[in-house]
Protein backbone atom coordinates (compact mmCIF):
# COMPACT_ATOMS: atom_id res chain seq x y z
CA UNK A 1 0.00 0.00 0.00
CA UNK A 2 1.62 3.65 -1.15
CA UNK A 3 1.24 5.38 2.41
CA UNK A 4 0.09 9.16 2.55
CA UNK A 5 1.04 8.98 6.59
CA UNK A 6 2.90 6.81 9.00
CA UNK A 7 3.00 6.20 12.40
CA UNK A 8 5.73 4.53 14.29
CA UNK A 9 5.72 3.56 17.64
CA UNK A 10 3.87 6.01 18.78
CA UNK A 11 3.10 6.76 21.75
CA UNK A 12 1.12 8.85 23.79
CA UNK A 13 0.75 10.29 27.52
CA UNK A 14 -1.16 12.62 29.64
CA UNK A 15 0.12 12.63 33.04
CA UNK A 16 -1.02 9.07 33.89
CA UNK A 17 -3.12 7.91 31.33
CA UNK A 18 -1.75 6.96 28.47
CA UNK A 19 -3.81 7.42 25.24
CA UNK A 20 -1.70 5.55 22.52
CA UNK A 21 0.28 2.95 23.44
CA UNK A 22 3.23 1.79 20.94
CA UNK A 23 0.92 2.03 17.94
CA UNK A 24 2.50 1.94 14.63
CA UNK A 25 0.43 2.12 11.51
CA UNK A 26 0.05 3.84 8.21
CA UNK A 27 -3.02 5.82 6.14
CA UNK A 28 -3.47 4.30 2.61
CA UNK A 29 -3.35 7.16 -0.03
CA UNK A 30 -6.85 7.82 -1.63
CA UNK A 31 -9.13 5.69 0.64
CA UNK A 32 -11.84 6.20 2.67
CA UNK A 33 -10.33 4.74 5.96
CA UNK A 34 -12.88 4.03 8.93
CA UNK A 35 -11.06 4.90 12.70
CA UNK A 36 -13.18 3.04 14.88
CA UNK A 37 -13.20 2.51 18.57
CA UNK A 38 -14.83 3.25 21.48
CA UNK A 39 -14.84 6.58 23.68
CA UNK A 40 -11.48 6.97 24.72
CA UNK A 41 -9.51 4.40 22.93
CA UNK A 42 -7.70 6.91 21.73
CA UNK A 43 -9.06 8.32 18.02
CA UNK A 44 -9.18 11.43 18.67
CA UNK A 45 -5.51 11.50 19.60
CA UNK A 46 -4.51 10.10 17.04
CA UNK A 47 -6.18 12.27 14.78
CA UNK A 48 -4.11 15.38 16.64
CA UNK A 49 -1.13 13.87 16.17
CA UNK A 50 -1.38 13.40 12.13
CA UNK A 51 -2.62 17.18 12.27
CA UNK A 52 -0.12 18.49 14.27
CA UNK A 53 -2.10 19.43 16.95
CA UNK A 54 -0.16 17.61 19.33
CA UNK A 55 3.67 15.45 19.53
CA UNK A 56 3.73 12.53 20.32
CA UNK A 57 5.75 11.65 23.75
CA UNK A 58 7.69 9.04 22.10
CA UNK A 59 7.59 7.58 18.30
CA UNK A 60 7.72 9.40 15.01
CA UNK A 61 4.60 11.00 12.68
CA UNK A 62 5.11 11.12 9.43
CA UNK A 63 2.51 12.95 6.91
CA UNK A 64 3.32 13.57 3.60
CA UNK A 65 6.83 12.52 4.31
CA UNK A 66 7.55 14.67 6.99
CA UNK A 67 6.71 15.50 10.44
CA UNK A 68 3.46 17.31 10.41
CA UNK A 69 4.15 19.88 13.80
CA UNK A 70 4.36 23.24 12.65
CA UNK A 71 4.89 22.30 9.39
CA UNK A 72 2.95 24.53 6.21
CA UNK A 73 3.57 22.48 3.95
CA UNK A 74 1.85 19.36 5.52
CA UNK A 75 -0.50 21.33 7.20
CA UNK A 76 -1.67 23.26 4.14
CA UNK A 77 -2.48 19.90 2.49
CA UNK A 78 -4.61 18.50 5.87
CA UNK A 79 -7.89 19.26 7.14
CA UNK A 80 -9.18 18.28 10.36
CA UNK A 81 -13.10 18.45 11.25
CA UNK A 82 -13.38 18.26 14.95
CA UNK A 83 -16.11 17.79 16.61
CA UNK A 84 -17.78 20.27 18.27
CA UNK A 85 -15.73 23.06 16.28
CA UNK A 86 -15.42 26.81 17.38
CA UNK A 87 -15.25 29.47 15.61
CA UNK A 88 -14.44 33.18 16.24
CA UNK A 89 -17.68 34.99 18.35
CA UNK A 90 -18.70 37.49 15.24
CA UNK A 91 -18.00 34.77 12.56
CA UNK A 92 -20.63 34.29 10.78
CA UNK A 93 -21.33 30.92 8.55
CA UNK A 94 -19.73 33.00 5.40
CA UNK A 95 -16.65 34.24 7.36
CA UNK A 96 -15.73 30.57 8.06
CA UNK A 97 -16.21 29.91 4.80
CA UNK A 98 -13.72 32.74 3.63
CA UNK A 99 -11.46 31.87 6.33
CA UNK A 100 -10.91 28.24 4.75
CA UNK A 101 -11.04 29.40 1.30
CA UNK A 102 -7.97 31.78 2.07
CA UNK A 103 -5.96 28.33 4.30
CA UNK A 104 -6.38 25.32 1.54
CA UNK A 105 -5.02 25.97 -1.99
CA UNK A 106 -7.35 23.44 -3.48
CA UNK A 107 -10.34 25.01 -2.18
CA UNK A 108 -13.99 24.75 -4.69
CA UNK A 109 -16.17 27.90 -3.98
CA UNK A 110 -18.58 26.52 -5.98
CA UNK A 111 -18.76 23.35 -4.14
CA UNK A 112 -18.70 25.02 -0.99
CA UNK A 113 -21.92 27.36 -2.50
CA UNK A 114 -23.67 23.82 -2.96
CA UNK A 115 -23.56 22.25 0.06
CA UNK A 116 -24.59 25.15 1.93
CA UNK A 117 -27.73 25.18 -0.03
CA UNK A 118 -27.90 21.40 0.55
CA UNK A 119 -27.30 21.32 4.29
CA UNK A 120 -29.97 24.72 4.07
CA UNK A 121 -27.30 26.81 6.01
CA UNK A 122 -28.09 30.53 6.55
CA UNK A 123 -24.91 32.41 5.33
CA UNK A 124 -25.74 35.23 7.20
CA UNK A 125 -26.15 33.79 10.71
CA UNK A 126 -23.71 33.85 13.44
CA UNK A 127 -22.16 30.44 13.86
CA UNK A 128 -22.63 30.94 17.75
CA UNK A 129 -26.43 30.77 17.41
CA UNK A 130 -26.40 27.81 14.88
CA UNK A 131 -28.10 24.62 16.29
CA UNK A 132 -25.70 21.91 17.54
CA UNK A 133 -26.59 20.07 13.42
CA UNK A 134 -26.13 23.00 11.93
CA UNK A 135 -22.49 24.00 13.30
CA UNK A 136 -21.58 19.94 12.65
CA UNK A 137 -23.00 21.16 8.72
CA UNK A 138 -20.58 23.89 8.45
CA UNK A 139 -17.63 21.55 9.61
CA UNK A 140 -18.55 19.10 6.97
CA UNK A 141 -19.12 21.75 4.13
CA UNK A 142 -15.34 23.04 5.18
CA UNK A 143 -14.05 19.71 5.07
CA UNK A 144 -15.80 18.43 1.61
CA UNK A 145 -14.92 22.00 -0.10
CA UNK A 146 -11.05 21.46 1.20
CA UNK A 147 -10.70 19.34 -1.37
CA UNK A 148 -7.38 18.57 1.34
CA UNK A 149 -5.01 15.68 0.00
CA UNK A 150 -5.93 14.39 3.84
CA UNK A 151 -9.17 15.32 5.09
CA UNK A 152 -10.17 14.04 8.61
CA UNK A 153 -13.65 13.67 9.86
CA UNK A 154 -13.61 13.36 14.08
CA UNK A 155 -17.35 12.47 14.68
CA UNK A 156 -18.59 15.37 12.23
CA UNK A 157 -22.03 14.06 12.55
CA UNK A 158 -22.78 15.30 16.21
CA UNK A 159 -26.78 17.00 16.34
CA UNK A 160 -27.10 16.03 12.24
CA UNK A 161 -30.33 14.33 11.81
CA UNK A 162 -30.55 11.18 9.54
CA UNK A 163 -31.53 12.66 5.95
CA UNK A 164 -28.16 15.23 6.96
CA UNK A 165 -25.78 12.55 7.68
CA UNK A 166 -27.18 10.32 4.34
CA UNK A 167 -26.85 13.74 2.78
CA UNK A 168 -23.25 13.96 4.12
CA UNK A 169 -22.27 10.32 3.13
CA UNK A 170 -23.63 10.63 -0.42
CA UNK A 171 -22.15 14.18 -1.20
CA UNK A 172 -18.44 12.34 0.49
CA UNK A 173 -18.63 9.54 -2.16
CA UNK A 174 -19.66 11.65 -5.17
CA UNK A 175 -16.67 14.12 -4.63
CA UNK A 176 -14.23 11.62 -3.69
CA UNK A 177 -14.91 9.51 -6.73
CA UNK A 178 -14.27 12.53 -8.80
CA UNK A 179 -11.57 14.00 -6.30
CA UNK A 180 -9.84 11.05 -4.70
CA UNK A 181 -7.85 11.90 -1.75
CA UNK A 182 -6.88 10.50 1.43
CA UNK A 183 -10.51 10.37 3.58
CA UNK A 184 -10.38 9.14 7.68
CA UNK A 185 -13.71 9.15 9.28
CA UNK A 186 -14.05 8.65 12.86
CA UNK A 187 -17.67 7.47 13.89
CA UNK A 188 -20.10 5.64 16.29
CA UNK A 189 -22.24 5.40 13.66
CA UNK A 190 -20.79 2.18 12.05
CA UNK A 191 -23.45 0.47 10.34
CA UNK A 192 -24.17 3.93 8.64
CA UNK A 193 -20.64 4.20 6.94
CA UNK A 194 -19.39 0.77 6.58
CA UNK A 195 -19.93 0.69 2.82
CA UNK A 196 -18.22 3.44 2.15
CA UNK A 197 -14.94 2.20 3.75
CA UNK A 198 -11.84 0.76 1.95
CA UNK A 199 -9.66 0.52 5.06
CA UNK A 200 -10.44 -0.18 8.69
CA UNK A 201 -8.56 0.93 11.88
CA UNK A 202 -10.00 -0.59 14.91
CA UNK A 203 -8.12 0.53 18.23
CA UNK A 204 -9.27 0.33 21.87
CA UNK A 205 -7.15 1.30 24.63
CA UNK A 206 -4.74 3.31 22.57
CA UNK A 207 -3.13 -0.14 20.52
CA UNK A 208 -4.74 -1.44 17.65
CA UNK A 209 -7.38 -4.30 17.01
CA UNK A 210 -7.85 -4.38 13.32
CA UNK A 211 -5.45 -2.82 10.57
CA UNK A 212 -7.22 -4.07 7.16
CA UNK A 213 -9.31 -3.60 4.50
CA UNK A 214 -12.77 -3.40 4.85
CA UNK A 215 -13.92 -6.22 2.28
CA UNK A 216 -11.60 -8.54 4.42
CA UNK A 217 -13.29 -7.87 7.90
CA UNK A 218 -16.74 -9.13 6.31
CA UNK A 219 -14.84 -12.12 5.58
CA UNK A 220 -12.79 -12.59 8.77
CA UNK A 221 -15.89 -13.40 11.05
CA UNK A 222 -18.41 -15.15 10.98
CA UNK A 223 -21.67 -15.88 13.26
CA UNK A 224 -22.54 -19.13 13.93
CA UNK A 225 -26.08 -20.27 15.59
CA UNK A 226 -27.04 -24.03 16.37
CA UNK A 227 -26.78 -26.11 19.34
CA UNK A 228 -24.81 -24.66 22.13
CA UNK A 229 -22.67 -27.81 22.52
CA UNK A 230 -22.05 -27.75 18.32
CA UNK A 231 -21.33 -24.07 18.36
CA UNK A 232 -18.90 -24.69 21.42
CA UNK A 233 -16.78 -27.74 19.73
CA UNK A 234 -16.61 -25.45 16.30
CA UNK A 235 -15.36 -22.91 18.54
CA UNK A 236 -12.58 -24.42 20.07
CA UNK A 237 -11.27 -25.39 16.77
CA UNK A 238 -11.03 -21.28 15.91
CA UNK A 239 -10.52 -18.31 17.66
CA UNK A 240 -13.95 -17.64 19.40
CA UNK A 241 -14.24 -13.53 19.97
CA UNK A 242 -17.85 -13.42 21.48
CA UNK A 243 -20.50 -16.22 22.74
CA UNK A 244 -23.98 -16.30 24.07
CA UNK A 245 -26.26 -19.21 24.80
CA UNK A 246 -30.16 -19.49 25.36
CA UNK A 247 -30.88 -22.55 27.00
CA UNK A 248 -29.34 -25.08 24.69
CA UNK A 249 -29.17 -22.71 21.97
CA UNK A 250 -26.00 -21.57 21.15
CA UNK A 251 -24.46 -18.12 19.04
CA UNK A 252 -20.61 -17.58 19.04
CA UNK A 253 -18.89 -14.75 16.93
CA UNK A 254 -15.34 -17.09 15.10
CA UNK A 255 -12.88 -15.97 13.36
CA UNK A 256 -12.35 -19.01 11.14
CA UNK A 257 -8.66 -20.46 10.38
CA UNK A 258 -8.05 -19.54 6.87
CA UNK A 259 -9.68 -22.31 3.89
CA UNK A 260 -12.52 -23.17 6.35
CA UNK A 261 -15.37 -24.16 4.38
CA UNK A 262 -18.39 -23.17 5.44
CA UNK A 263 -20.23 -26.47 3.58
CA UNK A 264 -18.48 -28.21 6.85
CA UNK A 265 -20.05 -25.61 9.39
CA UNK A 266 -23.38 -26.34 7.37
CA UNK A 267 -22.87 -29.91 8.25
CA UNK A 268 -22.10 -29.96 11.44
CA UNK A 269 -25.57 -28.77 12.10
CA UNK A 270 -24.68 -24.89 12.74
CA UNK A 271 -25.55 -22.01 10.49
CA UNK A 272 -23.16 -19.77 9.57
CA UNK A 273 -24.02 -16.19 8.55
CA UNK A 274 -21.92 -13.15 7.85
CA UNK A 275 -20.73 -10.88 10.61
CA UNK A 276 -21.32 -7.26 9.72
CA UNK A 277 -18.63 -4.51 11.18
CA UNK A 278 -20.23 -3.47 13.57
CA UNK A 279 -20.87 -6.50 14.85
CA UNK A 280 -16.96 -8.04 14.77
CA UNK A 281 -16.31 -4.30 16.14
CA UNK A 282 -18.32 -5.21 18.97
CA UNK A 283 -17.36 -8.44 19.38
CA UNK A 284 -13.37 -7.97 19.26
CA UNK A 285 -13.76 -4.86 21.95
CA UNK A 286 -15.32 -6.82 24.39
CA UNK A 287 -13.13 -9.55 23.45
CA UNK A 288 -10.00 -7.87 24.09
CA UNK A 289 -11.45 -5.71 27.40
CA UNK A 290 -12.53 -9.31 29.08
CA UNK A 291 -16.03 -8.51 29.70
CA UNK A 292 -17.04 -11.00 27.24
CA UNK A 293 -20.48 -12.07 26.78
CA UNK A 294 -22.81 -10.22 28.99
CA UNK A 295 -24.39 -13.60 30.68
CA UNK A 296 -21.92 -15.84 31.75
CA UNK A 297 -22.02 -18.71 30.07
CA UNK A 298 -19.99 -21.99 29.38
CA UNK A 299 -19.23 -21.27 26.15
CA UNK A 300 -17.06 -17.94 27.46
CA UNK A 301 -14.52 -20.12 29.20
CA UNK A 302 -13.57 -21.54 25.44
CA UNK A 303 -12.27 -17.87 24.84
CA UNK A 304 -9.99 -17.73 27.69
CA UNK B 1 -25.93 -3.51 1.14
CA UNK B 2 -26.74 -6.13 2.83
CA UNK B 3 -24.98 -8.73 5.02
CA UNK B 4 -26.31 -11.93 3.66
CA UNK B 5 -25.09 -12.05 0.46
CA UNK B 6 -21.12 -11.87 0.93
CA UNK B 7 -18.48 -9.51 0.13
CA UNK B 8 -19.92 -6.11 -1.85
CA UNK B 9 -17.80 -6.51 -4.84
CA UNK B 10 -19.61 -9.95 -5.33
CA UNK B 11 -22.92 -8.29 -4.97
CA UNK B 12 -22.16 -5.58 -7.30
CA UNK B 13 -20.86 -7.94 -9.89
CA UNK B 14 -24.25 -9.97 -9.21
CA UNK B 15 -26.39 -7.26 -9.45
CA UNK B 16 -25.18 -6.25 -13.06
CA UNK B 17 -25.33 -9.64 -13.93
CA UNK B 18 -29.28 -9.62 -12.92
CA UNK B 19 -29.58 -6.64 -15.04
CA UNK B 20 -27.82 -8.45 -18.22
CA UNK B 21 -29.90 -11.62 -17.12
CA UNK B 22 -33.11 -9.88 -17.58
CA UNK B 23 -32.35 -7.76 -20.45
CA UNK B 24 -32.06 -4.20 -19.59
CA UNK B 25 -28.45 -4.24 -19.84
CA UNK B 26 -28.30 -5.73 -23.50
CA UNK B 27 -25.29 -7.27 -25.00
CA UNK B 28 -22.79 -4.10 -26.45
CA UNK B 29 -24.54 -2.09 -24.59
CA UNK B 30 -22.43 0.47 -21.96
CA UNK B 31 -22.41 -0.60 -18.53
CA UNK B 32 -22.67 1.69 -15.35
CA UNK B 33 -19.89 3.14 -14.25
CA UNK B 34 -17.82 2.55 -10.81
CA UNK B 35 -18.49 5.81 -9.61
CA UNK B 36 -22.46 5.56 -10.90
CA UNK B 37 -22.48 1.69 -8.87
CA UNK B 38 -20.67 3.75 -6.34
CA UNK B 39 -23.24 6.51 -5.83
CA UNK B 40 -26.36 4.23 -6.48
CA UNK B 41 -25.60 1.80 -4.00
CA UNK B 42 -23.20 3.85 -1.62
CA UNK B 43 -20.61 1.73 -1.44
CA UNK B 44 -16.83 2.73 -1.92
CA UNK B 45 -15.85 3.19 -5.38
CA UNK B 46 -12.27 1.10 -5.32
CA UNK B 47 -15.71 -1.74 -4.10
CA UNK B 48 -17.93 -0.79 -7.15
CA UNK B 49 -14.75 -1.03 -9.38
CA UNK B 50 -13.60 -4.69 -7.87
CA UNK B 51 -16.91 -5.68 -8.67
CA UNK B 52 -16.83 -4.34 -12.54
CA UNK B 53 -12.74 -5.84 -12.55
CA UNK B 54 -14.41 -9.31 -11.59
CA UNK B 55 -17.25 -9.34 -14.41
CA UNK B 56 -14.47 -8.33 -16.79
CA UNK B 57 -12.31 -11.22 -15.69
CA UNK B 58 -15.44 -13.64 -16.34
CA UNK B 59 -15.64 -12.21 -20.11
CA UNK B 60 -18.74 -11.02 -19.12
CA UNK B 61 -17.69 -7.13 -19.64
CA UNK B 62 -15.07 -5.69 -21.50
CA UNK B 63 -13.16 -2.38 -21.24
CA UNK B 64 -13.23 -0.35 -24.32
CA UNK B 65 -10.03 2.14 -23.53
CA UNK B 66 -11.19 5.82 -22.75
CA UNK B 67 -14.87 5.07 -22.97
CA UNK B 68 -16.03 2.20 -20.51
CA UNK B 69 -17.33 -1.26 -19.85
CA UNK B 70 -19.48 -2.98 -22.39
CA UNK B 71 -21.34 -5.94 -22.16
CA UNK B 72 -19.68 -8.96 -24.11
CA UNK B 73 -21.41 -10.45 -26.91
CA UNK B 74 -22.54 -13.71 -25.67
CA UNK B 75 -22.86 -12.68 -21.82
CA UNK B 76 -26.49 -13.12 -21.36
CA UNK B 77 -26.17 -17.15 -22.61
CA UNK B 78 -22.30 -17.32 -20.21
CA UNK B 79 -24.24 -15.75 -16.97
CA UNK B 80 -27.31 -18.34 -17.35
CA UNK B 81 -25.26 -21.18 -18.05
CA UNK B 82 -23.37 -20.47 -14.63
CA UNK B 83 -26.13 -19.86 -13.12
CA UNK B 84 -28.37 -22.84 -13.85
CA UNK B 85 -24.26 -25.09 -12.89
CA UNK B 86 -25.11 -23.35 -9.90
CA UNK B 87 -28.70 -23.71 -8.82
CA UNK B 88 -28.72 -27.44 -7.43
CA UNK B 89 -25.90 -25.83 -4.80
CA UNK B 90 -27.71 -22.68 -3.99
CA UNK B 91 -31.54 -23.38 -4.28
CA UNK B 92 -31.97 -27.51 -4.09
CA UNK B 93 -29.60 -28.18 -1.07
CA UNK B 94 -31.06 -25.50 1.40
CA UNK B 95 -34.35 -26.61 -0.25
CA UNK B 96 -33.81 -30.59 0.80
CA UNK B 97 -31.86 -29.53 4.20
CA UNK B 98 -35.45 -27.72 5.54
CA UNK B 99 -37.84 -30.77 4.19
CA UNK B 100 -34.99 -33.46 5.42
CA UNK B 101 -35.35 -31.35 8.76
CA UNK B 102 -38.93 -31.30 8.84
CA UNK B 103 -39.29 -34.61 7.69
CA UNK B 104 -40.87 -34.25 4.24
CA UNK B 105 -39.50 -36.54 1.83
CA UNK B 106 -38.41 -36.05 -1.84
CA UNK B 107 -40.88 -37.23 -4.04
CA UNK B 108 -43.63 -35.24 -1.46
CA UNK B 109 -41.23 -32.69 -2.41
CA UNK B 110 -41.53 -33.10 -6.34
CA UNK B 111 -45.09 -33.02 -5.54
CA UNK B 112 -45.30 -30.06 -3.93
CA UNK B 113 -42.97 -28.52 -7.20
CA UNK B 114 -45.75 -29.89 -9.45
CA UNK B 115 -48.81 -28.20 -8.38
CA UNK B 116 -47.01 -25.09 -7.38
CA UNK B 117 -46.48 -25.10 -11.12
CA UNK B 118 -49.81 -26.06 -12.28
CA UNK B 119 -51.18 -23.42 -9.72
CA UNK B 120 -49.70 -20.75 -11.97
Amino acid sequence: MTAVARVRDVTMRFRDHTALDSLSTGIEQDAITGLLGRNGAGKTTLMQLLTGHRVPTSGSVEVFGAAPYENDAVLSRTCFVKEGQRYPDHFRVRDALAAAAAVFPRWDADLAARLVADFDLPPDRAIRKLSRGMNSAVGIVIGLASRAPLTLFDEPYLGLDAVARQLFYDRLLADYAEHPRSVILSTHLIEEISDLLERVLLIDRGRLLLDTDAESVRDSAVTVTGPADRVRSLAADHELLHAETLGPHGRAVVRLRPGTDLDDVRTAGLTPEPTSLQQLVVALSLHTSGAGAGAPTDLEEVSR
Amino acid sequence: MNDEGGPIFRQVATLVENAIVDGSLAEESQAPSSNELAAFHRINPATAAKGLNQLVADGVLYKRRGVGMFVAPGAREQVLKRRRSEFADQYVRPLMAEAHKLGIPARELAAMIDRWEGSR
